[in-house]
């Protein structure tokens, strides 16, 4: 039974959930039993088990791994599956929205489009420069190329960063932290063969000079990567082939 | 009120960068404006140069020092960030930029009063 692991004294806390069909919207309040230990996701899914079956939200594997169940939380953009409610809850209430910056399809569903689109446009896809007849090549992990790599690769393609920012907020065409930060592993990969394709489409309208610094992506991300470093990163190699190019 | 997001220290660094250099925008055309005197107005230039005996005026000129070393220190800070390899002391950094910018800022004043 649901009730199960309810705190002894029964403790409710004040829940606000963002209802809306895609087009406008209003909060919604809920009570919801505090439990000893208990996450943003497992409020969630409180409420849609317990009182409104037709609250709609996403999550899949509720360990941190897939990226789908990222919300605001309290204003802040959180992977809710990790988040657990007694580091967010503030005089006993919680307010839950869809991610920032993106639309929303219904409720605390964000609409993800976007997102995935501009990790197109910034090129984050590899380019092989081998056949597979040749034979795979080496990379020592060592390597300083892997290792800033390395730094880069645990993105779970959350987009708290892209809620996080306020470029991405004041500028549609901006491609956004992760966007970048992937494009910057590429970068970073001697495999690739698409570098001055990326480098020009990192640097367009939206690129990675629009940056403002101010590291809330570093602030939210959930797995502690750092889209800031990456986009300085981009930023330094296309100054170096504008020079480059030049002579 | 601040958005929640942007409650972390490297966004008030942001933020700090920002007004600086917006308030020096609105200064230094004022501050043309004035100096003009000396090559238009000598006069005029002497009377308004005795208004920086005020405590009033000082205090106001400390703040346009710490404004001005802000955006400097600041904007070494985000130069250090964008050029130089990843530092992972980002927030030691900009608390030094506003440490040598009251340094700075201070000393002028000490010796201005
Ligand atoms: S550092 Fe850049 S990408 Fe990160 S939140 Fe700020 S503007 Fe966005
Ligand atoms: S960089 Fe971090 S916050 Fe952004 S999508 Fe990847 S894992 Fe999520
Ligand atoms: S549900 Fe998979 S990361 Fe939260």
């Amino acid at each position: 039974m649901s009730n199960i692991r309810d705190m002894p004294n029964g403790q409710t806390m004040e829940v606000r959930v963002w209802r809306s069909d895609g087009e406008g919207g209003r909060f919604e309040g809920f009570d919801v039993p505090q439990r000893e230990s208990q996450t943003i996701l497992d409020v969630v899914s409180w409420i849609q088990q317990n009182a409104d079956s037709t609250l709609s939200y996403r999550f899949a594997c509720r360990v941190g791994m897939c990226g789908s169940c990222a919300m605001m939380v309290n204003g802040q953009p959180r992977w809710t599956c990790r988040t657990h409610v007694k580091k967010v809850l503030k005089n006993n209430r919680l307010t839950v929205e869809p991610l920032r910056n993106l639309p929303v399809i219904k409720d605390l569903v964000a609409d993800m489009d976007p997102f995935f689109d501009k990790w197109v446009k910034a090129e984050g896809v590899f380019h092989p420069s081998k056949t597979r007849a040749d034979a795979i090549e080496a990379i020592s992990s060592e390597h300083p190329m892997r290792v800033e790599a390395d730094r880069a690769i645990e993105c779970i393609n959350c987009a708290v960063c892209y809620a996080a920012c306020d470029v991405v907020e004041a500028n549609p065409d901006y491609l956004g932290p992760a966007a970048l930060n992937r494009a910057w592993t590429l970068m970073n990969d001697e495999r690739d063969a698409g570098h001055d394709v990326r480098l020009d489409a990192v640097s367009q309208k939206g690129g990675c000079h629009n940056c403002h610094s101010q590291q809330s992506c570093v602030r939210f991300c959930p797995n502690e990567l750092n889209p800031t470093a990456s986009i300085a990163g981009l930023k330094r190699e296309t100054a170096k082939s504008f020079f480059r190019r030049r002579d | 009120m601040i958005r929640p997001h942007r409650s972390h220290p490297l966004w008030y660094a942001f933020l700090l960068h920002r007004v600086s250099g917006l308030a020096l925008v609105l200064f230094l055309p004022l501050h043309f404006y004035v100096l003009a005197f000396a090559l238009t107005q000598p006069e005029r230039l002497d009377g308004f140069l005795r208004w920086t005996d005020y405590t009033i005026v000082k205090l106001a000129e400390f703040g346009l020092v710490f404004l001005l070393a802000i955006h400097i220190f600041g904007g070494l800070r985000l130069l250090a960030l964008e050029f130089l390899p990843w530092s992972p002391r980002q927030k030691t950094l900009a608390a030094s930029a506003v440490a040598a910018s009251f340094l700075v800022s201070g000393t002028f004043f000490l010796q201005a009063v």
